[in-house]
C-alpha cells in the first residue's frame, strides 16, 4: 500500500527529447526537442494526429523503440535518474516497476492460448522471483478487483472476455509490479463510447486511489480534456502548445490547437457545418522549415517560414505556445 | 389489414420530407451459426446471430439518414442488406417502388447503378494494382454506360474534379499508394458517384482518417449528395458527427431500432435510456464537463441470444418487470420522434 502524496514534485522531466528513425530514405524526425514534466499523481495528455510523434515519445520513455529508432538527444529524468544513458539491464528495472505501459489495440495484446489470470501472474513472477503460488493468486485476485473484474474470471481465456474486460485486464497487468507511472497509448480508442467512458473512469479512479502518475496519449482531445491535468499538443514531431488543461481548452492559442478543437463535432449546441484544417500533416523525412505548421496555417507570416518559434509562456501562466503570433 | 406494425410504417413514411425513396419493412437478417457435426445431430433448434431483427423505416429523396450504435448493433449488416449485398432472411426493401429483395440478379443489375457504397477503409477498398482512372471507371465499364475510351476518360476527369482532386489529369495515372488517406477517400467518393446514383450507403466513411481532414471529406460527401440529389445512409458510431450532418438519426441496439428522430432533437432530447447513455458517454472537449454522470455498466450482449423483452433491459437503469417480459414497440412519442421503450407507453 502506497500513500498518496500530493507534493506536486515532477516525477518525470523530459528535456529536449529527440528521437529519429533510420530508414532507407533517411532519418525520420519523429520527435524533436520535446520537453515536458509530469508531476507526481498528475496526468499529462499527449495529443495530436497520427504521425505527430506522440507514440514515439512514449516508446522513448521506456526505451522500447522499434529497430531503427534512436534517441539522439535529450534527457528523460524519472524519479531523479536520467534514463537515456541506462543500459538494457538497468532499463529492465525501470519498466513495469517504475513506468508501465498499456498499449493501443487492447483486443490483440493478450495471448489467446493462456488464461488471463496466468498471464498476469507471469508478470508478477518475473518481478518478484520468490513469491509463492498462493500469494501470486491472491495478488492477481486483488488486481482483478482493482480494475473491476470478478476475480473468479481469472481462469477464463481472453476470448471469453469482452473488449472492455480485455482492456481492464491489460490495465491490471500493467499494474502488476506496482508502477509509479502508467502510460496509456490510445486507451479505449478501439472501444465503443460507453466502454471507453468506463475505461477512462477506471483510469481516473486508479490515479486517485493509487496516486499513480499518468501519461495519456490520444488523438481525441475530448478524452484528454476529461482525464488530464496538463496537455501537450504535438504537431509533426514537436510540441506546439503545452499547458494546464483548463487554460488550454478555454483559450487555445496555437492555430493548430484551435483548428483541431474546432474539427471535433460537438455533441452539444447547434448544428454547424464542420470545419477542417486544410492540407495534410507533413512528411517527417523532410519536415517544413521553421514553424512546421506554416504550410497549413491560416495566419502564416513571413517570419514563420524563416524562424522557428520557441515554446514560451505568453499571456497566461503555465501555458506555453510555440507561435510567432504572440 | 390494419395490423399494428403496418400502421407504424405508414406514420413513419409520412415523416419523410418530400418523396419517399426507400421503404424498409420488418427487415431481418439472421446468420446461421456454424456448428460441429455432432452438435448439428444433437441439438434441435438452430442458433442464429440476429444481426438485424425486425427493422422498419423509410428514407426520403435527398435525405441524409444516420444509423448510430455500438459495434455489434447490426448497423453495417443493415446497410449491406439495403443494397442487397446481403440477402435478408425476411422483410422487404422497396426501392423506387420495387421490392429489391425478390429481384433476380439480372433484374437487379440496372438498379445497381443507382445504389452505391463508400467503405470505411480507403486503404483496403481500393485495388492497389489499378490506377485511379481504372478504379473510378470500373462502374462505367461494368454497366457499359460510356461509349468509347474518350468518353470514359472525360467522365472520370469530370467526377475527379467534382471531388476536388484537381487537376484531374494529375491523378488519372497514379496508384492508390501514392495518395494520402483523404485523397483516397475522395477517390472512393468519386467511384460511388460516377454513375449518378440516387442512393448511397456510407459505412463509417471517415473513422479511419485523421481528425483534421475528416470534416472536408464529410462536407464533400454532403455537397455531392445535394448536387446529385441522392439519399445517403450514413453509418456511424459517432453520434456527435451524425448530429451535425444527418436529417434523421436511428439508434440501433442488438439489431433493432431503439429510437428514431430528427437529428438535433434526438441528440438534444433523447427519450430512450440507451440513447441517453450513448449520448452522455460522448466525451466533450471541455475540462469542466467531466463525465461525472453515471456511465451505464456492462457491454452489448451477444446477438445470438438477445435478452428477452426489451433487449436493453439488462443494462437499463429504469428496467422493471414488464421490460423483461414484453418487447416494446417503436411508437411515436412526439411528432416524428419514435421510441421503443415501455417508459413511453
Amino acid at each position: 500500500m502506497r500513500f498518496v502524496v500530493h507534493s506536486l514534485m515532477p516525477i518525470l522531466q523530459v528535456e529536449e527529447l529527440t528521437t529519429h528513425y533510420r530508414t532507407q530514405r533517411g532519418w525520420v524526425r519523429a520527435a524533436e526537442g520535446v520537453s515536458f514534466n509530469v508531476d507526481e499523481g498528475q496526468a499529462l495528455g499527449l495529443a495530436g494526429e497520427s504521425g505527430c510523434g506522440k507514440s514515439t515519445v512514449a516508446l522513448s520513455l521506456l526505451k522500447i523503440l522499434p529497430s531503427g529508432g534512436r534517441i539522439r538527444k535529450g534527457k528523460i529524468i524519472f524519479d531523479g535518474q536520467d534514463l537515456v544513458p541506462l543500459s538494457e539491464a538497468e532499463m529492465r528495472k525501470i519498466r513495469w516497476k517504475g513506468i508501465s505501459i498499456v498499449f493501443q489495440g487492447a483486443m490483440n495484446a493478450l495471448n489467446p492460448v493462456y488464461k488471463v489470470g496466468d498471464q498476469i501472474a507471469e508478470a508478477i513472477k518475473i518481478h518478484e522471483h520468490n513469491i509463492s503460488g498462493s500469494e501470486t493468486k491472491e495478488r492477481v485476485a486483488k488486481l482483478f478487483e482493482m480494475v473491476g473484474i470478478e476475480p473468479s474470471r481469472a481462469d477464463n481465456y481472453p476470448h471469453e472476455f469482452s473488449g472492455g474486460m480485455r482492456q481492464r485486464a491489460l490495465i491490471a497487468m500493467a499494474l502488476a509490479a506496482n508502477p509509479k507511472m502508467l502510460i496509456g497509448d490510445e486507451p479505449g480508442t478501439a472501444l465503443d463510447v460507453i466502454v471507453q467512458a468506463q475505461t477512462l473512469r477506471l483510469l481516473r479512479d486508479l490515479r486517485d486511489r493509487l496516486g499513480l502518475s499518468m501519461i495519456l496519449i490520444s488523438h481525441d482531445l475530448s478524452i484528454i480534456a476529461e482525464t488530464c491535468d496538463k496537455v501537450a499538443i504535438m504537431y509533426a514531431g514537436k510540441i506546439v502548445e503545452y499547458g494546464d488543461t483548463n487554460s488550454l481548452f478555454k483559450n487555445p492559442q496555437h492555430p493548430y490547437t484551435q483548428g483541431l478543437i474546432k474539427a471535433f463535432p460537438s455533441i452539444k449546441g447547434e448544428r454547424v457545418r464542420l470545419t477542417s484544417i486544410p492540407g495534410q500533416p507533413p512528411d517527417l523525412l523532410h519536415p517544413p522549415a521553421a514553424c512546421r505548421f506554416h504550410p497549413r496555417c491560416p495566419y502564416v507570416m513571413d517570419i514563420c517560414k524563416k524562424e522557428e518559434p520557441l515554446l514560451l509562456e505568453h499571456t497566461e501562466k503555465n501555458h506555453n505556445v510555440a507561435c510567432h503570433l504572440y | 389489414m390494419e395490423s399494428k406494425p403496418d400502421s407504424q410504417n405508414d406514420t413513419q413514411s409520412r415523416d419523410v420530407v418530400g418523396d419517399e425513396l426507400l421503404r424498409i419493412e420488418n427487415l431481418r437478417k439472421h446468420y446461421p451459426l456454424r456448428k460441429g457435426f455432432f452438435e448439428t445431430l444433437l441439438s434441435k433448434n438452430e442458433q442464429t446471430v440476429k444481426a438485424v431483427d425486425g427493422v422498419s423505416f423509410s428514407v426520403g429523396k435527398g435525405e441524409i439518414f444516420a444509423l448510430a450504435g455500438e459495434s455489434g448493433s447490426g448497423k453495417t449488416t443493415l446497410g449491406k442488406v439495403l443494397l442487397r449485398l446481403v440477402q435478408p432472411t425476411s422483410g422487404s426493401v422497396h426501392f423506387q417502388g420495387r421490392d429489391i429483395t425478390t429481384l433476380t440478379d439480372r433484374e437487379l443489375k440496372p438498379l445497381r447503378r443507382l445504389m452505391q457504397i463508400v467503405f470505411q477503409d480507403p486503404f483496403e477498398s481500393l485495388n492497389p494494382r489499378l490506377i485511379i482512372k481504372e478504379i473510378v471507371a470500373e462502374p462505367l465499364r461494368v454497366q457499359r454506360i460510356a461509349k468509347g475510351e474518350a468518353e470514359v476518360e472525360e467522365r472520370v476527369k469530370k467526377i475527379l474534379s467534382e471531388v476536388e482532386l484537381f487537376p484531374p489529369e494529375e491523378y488519372l495515372y497514379r496508384y492508390p499508394h501514392e495518395l494520402s488517406g483523404g485523397q483516397r477517400q475522395r477517390v472512393t467518393v468519386a467511384r460511388a458517384f460516377i454513375l449518378d446514383p440516387s442512393f448511397i450507403v456510407a459505412d463509417e466513411p471517415v473513422s479511419m482518417l485523421d481528425v483534421s481532414i475528416r470534416a472536408e471529406i464529410i462536407n464533400l460527401m454532403i455537397d455531392m449528395v445535394k448536387k446529385h440529389s441522392a439519399s445517403i445512409i450514413f453509418i456511424s458510431h459517432d453520434i456527435a458527427l451524425a448530429k451535425h450532418i444527418a436529417d434523421r438519426i436511428a439508434v440501433m441496439y442488438l439489431g433493432k431500432f431503439m429510437e428514431l428522430a430528427p437529428a438535433q432533437e434526438l441528440v438534444d432530447q433523447p427519450l430512450h435510456p440507451y440513447s441517453q447513455a450513448l449520448i452522455s458517454a460522448v466525451p466533450v472537449p471541455d475540462p469542466e464537463s467531466k463525465r461525472t454522470k453515471d456511465v451505464i455498466s456492462g457491454e452489448i450482449p451477444s446477438p445470438i441470444d438477445p435478452p428477452s423483452g426489451c433487449r436493453f433491459h439488462t443494462r437499463c437503469p429504469y428496467a422493471h418487470e414488464r421490460c423483461v417480459r414484453e418487447e416494446p414497440q417503436l411508437v411515436e412519442a412526439s411528432k416524428g420522434h419514435y421510441v421503443a421503450c415501455h417508459l413511453y407507453t
